[in-house]
């Protein structure tokens, strides 16, 4: 097929590893932001929203950097994940996992924040009369009839994963099969005298994998929302 | 069985209510924003009264002197409401079944083959609530709520947004389920035939309190004063049904005045039910007419009569029975037929009329 390097098809591999378990790790927690900004009245809710969003406006790098702080092997979080369960995610592909799932963030929320501001809350009510307590009424009725934004919230996050590149290489640096994903290996290739064609073809994968997961999203959301009427 | 004493303020509206109920049908009545549903959200459990007590079968679920407020969840009162809110992603049939599985297994005293039969959704069961109509929709909602076998049904205008053909489909069924079910129900409405036909005990509710409580048959009674417009004149005759004429398709009402017909089929025979009759749709006669298309020919004599400087008057009839019915009626006739007070008369009511139109 196409002259791609080794290293090349082992970026487009460790992409979709690291994309695919950054989106279903981010799914249950951006369900959870969702729910709490949707259903949600407390102080400092506005703050709340924005620290979620926060990726979203800030340089990629800082995001990063402030993971190596936080997430880092001497960092707060990141030394006490290593001493007492042995989980290390500086310069580790589920450190680029964890890279994405902040980045993609967002969108994730966002979608998904939507689409549990739609469902009619009577129902809710409905399902408590009928003796459902909150917790099941949310599995039974909020979480099913959300599922169209949780779908494409996380294919968007997905997408979003895949690109991820500030954050991944300040946080876990650029190491080929173990943290180098596509948009690193760009990078790479670009830096590189000879390297023009393998980055040419790499962006050209990049793009058309970006565009096949946005066209998804699109198609999946009007489905939802035909089949809703 | 229902005991409930709550105030609750919402902005500037206060809702107050308190009234007790011993099984069969009780009615909140009253118009739109007269705080009607704000009393059933506050029985559901779905809102928190600022004050009061409300005991369901011997349940304290909210009292506010206690600290008690169970949860809705926790109640085990059943709710139709008037957008029925079903669960557009289960079939028909989970949607039945919804309830059950949170009801205590020593609880579940209704079952499902009779409620599907009672209101005949038993070919719906595969379908979704989106491919249903208005009133297959309601009479699934009916459904989901009694299967989850409540201590109490609450039904919130669950007509209101049908059409009159389905309204009288649905009707019937309501009345069978308060006779076969034997479940208290709380039933709210704006609508005077739905009342009439259905409870036992009225609470007429205006701006946020109970302004009237007592047996339908003297609540729902507009007598004169009561009203300025003789079209919202009407009262309430209380009958068993009689054995219906299929050939001709009325109905008799046996009263102790005399016989009632109502067009239609309707049953069972021997079962009570209220006539909502309104004063436009009644005349009077001093002798028992004969030959004349008017059906209902009831025994009486006038108690009260205000005649106006205008052209109407009205008079108020008493029937043997002790009922008292109202009819509207020209000053012109008063003074030809020399109507008096104590004077006996014979009530006419277009049986057309008394169908169970909603007045």
């Amino acid at each position: 097929m196409l002259a791609l390097s080794h290293d090349a098809w082992l970026a487009i591999g460790l992409s979709f590893k690291v994309s695919l378990v950054a989106t279903l790790a981010a799914l249950p927690v951006a369900t959870l932001f969702a729910l709490i900004l949707a259903r949600g009245n407390f102080p400092g809710k506005a703050l709340f929203d924005g620290i979620i969003h926060l990726p979203l406006v800030l340089p990629p790098v800082v995001t990063g950097y402030a993971l190596l702080l936080l997430m880092g092997r001497k960092g707060v979080i990141g030394a006490f994940l290593d001493r007492t369960f042995g989980i290390v995610f500086a310069f580790r592909w589920t450190g680029a996992a964890l890279a994405a799932a902040v980045m993609a963030m967002p969108i994730i929320v966002r979608a998904i924040r939507l689409s549990i501001e739609a469902v009619d809350r009577r129902l809710e009510q409905a399902s408590g009369t009928l003796g459902a307590g909150p917790v099941v009424t949310f599995f039974l009725v909020t979480l099913p009839l959300s599922l169209p934004g949780i779908l494409v919230g996380g294919t968007l996050g997905f997408a979003k994963a895949l690109g991820e590149f500030g954050a991944t290489i300040t946080f876990v640096s650029n190491i080929p099969g173990e943290t180098r994903t596509i948009a690193s290996a760009i990078y790479t290739a670009s830096q590189s005298p000879d390297g023009d064609a393998e980055a040419l073809i790499l962006s050209g994968i990049a793009v058309a994998i970006g565009l096949g997961a946005l066209i998804v999203s699109e198609l999946m959301a009007r489905w939802f929302r035909r089949s809703a009427t | 069985m229902i005991s409930v004493d709550v105030s609750r303020r919402q902005g500037q509206f206060l809702v107050s209510a308190a009234f007790e109920s011993d099984g069969g049908i009780l009615a909140l009545f009253g118009p739109s924003g007269s705080g009607k549903s704000s009393i059933i959200r506050l029985i559901a459990g779905l809102d928190r009264p600022d004050r009061g007590r409300i005991v369901l079968g011997g349940v304290v679920v909210a009292d506010t002197d206690q600290r008690i407020f169970l949860p809705a969840h926790r109640r085990r009162v059943g709710v139709v409401f008037q957008e029925s809110l079903l669960f557009p992603h289960l079939t028909v049939l989970a949607n039945l079944r919804y309830g059950r599985h949170f009801t205590p297994r020593a609880e579940r005293r209704i079952a499902e083959e009779p409620v599907i039969d009672t209101l005949g959704i038993g070919h719906l069961l595969q379908r979704h609530p989106a491919t249903l109509s208005g009133g297959e929709r309601q009479r699934v909602a009916i459904g989901r709520a009694l299967l989850a076998s409540p201590r109490l049904l609450l039904m919130d205008e669950p007509l209101a947004s049908l059409d009159w053909d389905r309204r009288q489909e649905i009707l019937p069924l309501i009345e069978r389920l308060r006779d076969e079910f034997a479940i208290p129900i709380l039933y709210v409405s704006h609508a005077v035939e739905e009342v009439a036909r259905l409870a036992s005990e009225v609470a007429v509710m205006e701006q946020g309190r109970i302004v009237r409580l007592g047996p339908a048959r003297q609540v729902l009674h507009t007598g004169i004063g009561d009203s300025p417009d003789r079209f919202q004149i009407t009262s309430v005759l209380e009958g068993r049904l009689g054995e219906p004429d299929k050939v001709y398709g009325l109905t008799p009402v046996e009263h102790p005045s005399g016989r009632l017909w109502l067009s239609g089929l309707i049953g069972p025979v021997g079962r009570t039910v209220h006539v909502v009759v309104r004063g436009v749709d009644v005349s009077l006669a001093t002798e028992r007419p004969r030959r004349l298309s008017i059906r209902t020919v009831l025994a009486a004599h006038i108690v009260d009569l205000v005649v106006t400087d205008g052209p109407t008057a009205l008079a108020e009839t008493e029937l043997k029975d002790g009922t008292r019915l109202m009819v509207s009626l020209t000053r012109q006739a008063v003074d030809e037929l020399a109507l008096a007070v104590g004077r006996d008369v014979f009530v006419l009511i277009k049986s057309v009329a008394v169908d169970q139109r909603p007045i």
